[in-house]
């Protein structure tokens, strides 16, 4: 396909060009080319514009996204939203257990996630042989990444919820965002592995030194940074999810803060979702939905920043 | 110490040592791996097995039907008002993103100098990182409103307004993916085209797009994918209503809203509604798992070998 | 005239009849050779003659690559290395090996040195940090580096590096240290520090060098292989080798007249 793509364009022109010879004297020749370039070339602008045109469209509208929801927040944004417990005074209405709620889950989700996900990269790239059951896992893993996120609450719902009682406990919805983010941090941690340089592996081989001991003391200290940044995409993700978690049956008003893992809790996302739902009923909820939507945008952007950080300072070259 | 001393202390060692790490760690981290598919298999188990409960209750006529009353007196449990809110929203979306995602990727690959692509990249990726709650905030707080100015009859849910801010979602998606694709062509086709004197619009038309159509078409493929398994955006913006209507001015409900919407009231488990929540899953991850794999598919068969 | 060499000195490796594949591809035709302890060898040839890969099949690091199939005996100090008894870990640890490009670890000088006893079993610091200095000395690195031994070993020259790895290998005191092309990505003055170090090498080890650099192995090793298109074509005195070759294809290597 791209030899005959080009050599039409070829044959076009070179057919253009000698009917212009035939036809035409010289100089309505010249007229006639150049009347066809400088159509071509403003062609060519006016799309070009249009291009970034829809380029900035897409930048616009984030500014007022963003422009939206920080002049909503104003004046709700203060250290006494950011310290309060839920309540039906909108006022008085804080997003304490919301934080810590997320806190709590991010406790479950960052160590399950990682071991799993790293466990998983470290098979595939450095045991793994070809085969069936290498295919099957690198398969399952890039299927899994596309599955939409109720279906992972469906998920949690059938198994963590019901059939091992976990109810809609910060353990449920812990294990049901680790399966979700899960194919990220194998991803991240593949690459990062992949990146260590054979000859640091040959040097420890060459000293007598097993897969297992090489993998420990020389290939995943050097991947580490690879596999911090991916742990924290995952985070990033699992932070801002709402669905599964709604699936899983998280209540709408949370008075108690929770102190376990098994006690029921609220997130940031869904104290949005809550909100936002009731607005028709209390304005002043939407003051309360951008506020905590603030927050969590910050949270979202300090994490990618200290990503790009970790990327920047402690990835090595070789 | 001397040498013939160390060498003794790694003597004993290494023969001491029977290396059981080597052969059980490769056992132990199979099986850390083997969670990924042992987790589709529960996707798939579980959405079958109460799919399963609910097909047997409820006759395939009614499935295929408009009614959808799940909690009333009588419920039906017909699905296609769902499958008509799921693939209007869609339409919509894409109609927003594959043009603008499009343009962005063709200017970003083939226009914009490196520096402003520096800039510009980074701010797509941004939109791609915001997560959809907020979108659908800002669906229900900013654009129906405004859209309802513009459009009088416009119901405060109806599917536009959703459908649109999604297509905004997807836009980095189907930038960034095409871009990739683009990016793929080797340089020196781009510049046999440019070395004949075409302008890079007609590089981009004839030379590069027909080259990289199959990644292109792989990623609005994935888009779509991707708009159906949207959740919160709908289900905040385009509301519960349960009609068939092609009226995206109307509030219609999708198959994802519905999922939310009963698991967030308590359906009991054990009567139909709650299995028709399995049954509404299966059919979204059918269609999810089946555009999947019909993108690698044309990505794979379709790849030019360079 | 017997040569009684072979009845006093042991040999350290006896090859016997060694072939080697790479796929379909024979890389290595019937070696037969000895190496005895305490000398200098010295493996030179053409590129792509096998010499790498015979060097890597004597600590068995070439089976790394899936697709090598080997034939034939290696034996070690009268041990055959292919036999399941024998521990490619064992080996390794009695057969050190540096790289053509220095490969230190992303650690500290001094973890780079412990690192071989270390995971080894020796745990006492007294005794890693002696085997550290004697290690460094042994390669002529410590009065360089004795005061920054926890900087990180890239900070280091090119040479200094090389140097370093020779100082790991040294650690797990093996018998028998192979190199493979260890000079040729260092500069003059690197490559003839290593070369000074060489001789005092051989008090200790047993040394087999691979170089495409014929006048280093004319300078340093006693003896001398010639290797071409995967055979030994010529095995001797390192004198002999380069004063009067008894082969022809030997002569015409020397001579420039190819390679």
């Amino acid at each position: 396909m791209k030899d005959r793509n080009l050599e039409d364009f070829v044959l076009e022109e070179e057919v253009n060009s000698m009917n212009e010879k035939i036809e035409k004297p010289v100089k309505s020749q010249v007229t006639f080319n150049k009347n066809r370039i400088s159509r071509r070339i403003v062609l060519n602008n006016f799309a070009k514009h249009m291009f970034s045109l829809s380029t900035v469209f897409a930048m616009v509208v984030l500014g007022i996204l963003l422009y939206q929801i920080v002049s909503g927040s104003i004046g709700w944004l203060d250290w006494q939203f950011l310290t309060s417990n839920l309540s039906i005074f909108p006022e008085k209405a804080g997003i304490r257990g919301a934080i810590i709620g997320t806190l709590f889950l991010m406790m479950i989700v960052i160590p399950v996630t990682l071991l799993l996900g790293v466990a998983t990269a470290i098979y595939l790239e450095e045991y793994a042989t070809e085969g069936r059951i290498q295919r099957i896992i690198k398969v399952n893993i890039s299927n899994l990444a596309s599955v939409p996120s109720v279906i992972f609450g469906l998920l949690g719902l059938t198994v963590f919820s019901r059939m091992l009682g976990f109810g809609s406990s910060i353990l449920a919805g812990g294990l049901t965002m680790s399966l979700l983010v899960l194919p990220i941090v194998v991803v991240a941690a593949q690459e990062a592995l992949r990146a260590v340089p054979g000859f640091l592996r040959e040097a420890s081989y060459g000293m007598g030194a097993d897969k297992w001991t090489t993998i420990w003391r020389v290939v995943l200290p050097v991947s580490i940074p690879g596999i911090l940044t991916g742990a924290i995409l995952a985070i990033s993700r699992a932070i801002g999810e709402t669905a599964p978690l709604v699936v899983l049956g998280i209540p709408t008003l949370i008075m108690k803060i929770p102190t376990g893992i098994m006690d029921d809790f609220t997130v940031m996302p869904i104290q949005i979702y809550y909100w936002t739902l009731d607005t028709v009923l209390t304005p002043e909820y939407a003051y309360l939905a951008s506020a905590t939507i603030v927050v969590l945008l910050i949270t979202l952007f300090i994490l990618n920043s200290v990503a790009i950080i970790i990327r920047n300072k402690f990835q090595k070259t070789f | 110490m001397d040498n013939k001393n160390i060498r003794d202390i790694i003597q004993q060692n290494i023969k001491k040592k029977n290396h059981f790490s080597d052969r059980i760690m490769p056992k132990i981290f199979l099986f850390m791996a083997l969670i990924s598919v042992v987790t589709t298999f529960g996707i798939v188990y579980t959405l079958i097995f109460d799919s399963i409960k609910f097909f047997s209750q409820v006759p395939i006529r009614e499935v295929f039907s408009t009614n959808l009353s799940p909690l009333s007196r009588e419920p039906s449990f017909g699905f296609l008002p769902l499958l008509n809110g799921t693939f209007l929203t869609t339409i919509i979306a894409m109609l927003v993103a594959v043009p603008v995602g499009m343009a962005a990727a063709i200017y970003l690959s083939q226009f914009a100098s490196p520096r402003l692509r520096k800039v510009l990249k980074p701010v797509l990726e941004v939109l791609a990182g915001i997560p959809t709650i907020v979108y659908g905030f800002f669906a229900y707080s900013f654009v129906t409103p405004l859209l309802m100015r513009l459009i009088p009859s416009l119901g405060a849910k109806n599917a536009l307004s959703p459908g649109i801010v999604m297509g905004i979602m997807i836009i980095p998606m189907v930038a960034s993916l095409s871009e990739d694709a683009m990016n793929a062509v080797p340089t020196i086709m781009k510049e046999g085209a440019m070395g004949l004197g075409s302008t890079r619009l007609e590089t981009t038309t004839k030379v590069i797009i027909p080259a990289s159509i199959s990644g292109i078409v792989a990623s609005i493929v994935l888009a779509v994918s991707r708009a159906i398994g949207e959740t919160m955006i709908v289900t905040i913006a385009s509301g519960s209503s349960k009609n068939f209507t092609f009226d995206i001015t109307q509030s219609m409900q999708t198959m994802t809203a519905y999922i939310v919407e009963f698991t967030s009231g308590d359906a009991g488990s054990g009567t139909v509604g709650y299995y028709s929540l399995y049954a509404v899953g299966l059919i979204l991850f059918v269609f999810t798992l089946g555009m999947n794999l019909v993108a690698q598919y044309i990505s794979r068969k379709y790849r030019e070998e360079y | 005239m017997i040569d009684i060499d072979k009845y006093i000195t042991k040999y350290v490796y006896d090859v016997k009849g060694l072939n080697l594949w790479y796929g379909d591809n024979q890389a290595l035709k019937d070696i037969n050779m000895q190496v005895m302890e305490n000398e200098i060898t010295a493996i030179i040839g053409p590129s792509g003659c096998g010499k790498s890969t015979f060097v890597k099949t004597l600590n068995r690091m070439i089976e790394n690559i899936p697709i090598v199939r080997t034939e034939g005996e290696i034996l070690y100090n009268g041990r055959n290395i292919f036999s399941s008894k024998m521990k490619v870990e064992e080996l390794r640890t009695r057969v050190g090996m540096v790289f053509q490009k220095p490969n230190p670890f992303p650690k500290s000088i001094y973890e780079n040195v412990v690192y071989g006893p270390k995971i080894h079993g020796v745990k006492d610091k007294k005794t890693l940090m002696e085997i550290a200095e004697q290690s460094l000395r042994g390669a002529a690195l410590w009065e360089e580096v004795k005061d920054r031994l926890n900087d990180n070993a890239y900070g280091l020259s090119g040479g200094q590096q090389q140097r370093l790895c020779i100082a790991r290998t040294m650690a797990v005191s093996p018998e028998v240290i192979l190199m493979d092309e260890p000079t040729s990505a260092l500069d003059p003055v690197a490559t003839m520090r290593i070369e000074e170090l060489m001789e005092d090498l051989k008090k200790e080890y047993t040394v087999i060098i691979v170089t495409h650099n014929m006048q280093q192995a004319a300078r340093i090793s006693d003896k001398t292989a010639f290797f071409l298109s995967g055979e030994l074509i010529e095995f001797d005195k390192t004198n002999k080798i380069f004063a009067n070759p008894s082969d022809k294809r030997t002569e015409d290597y020397i001579t420039g007249r190819f390679g």
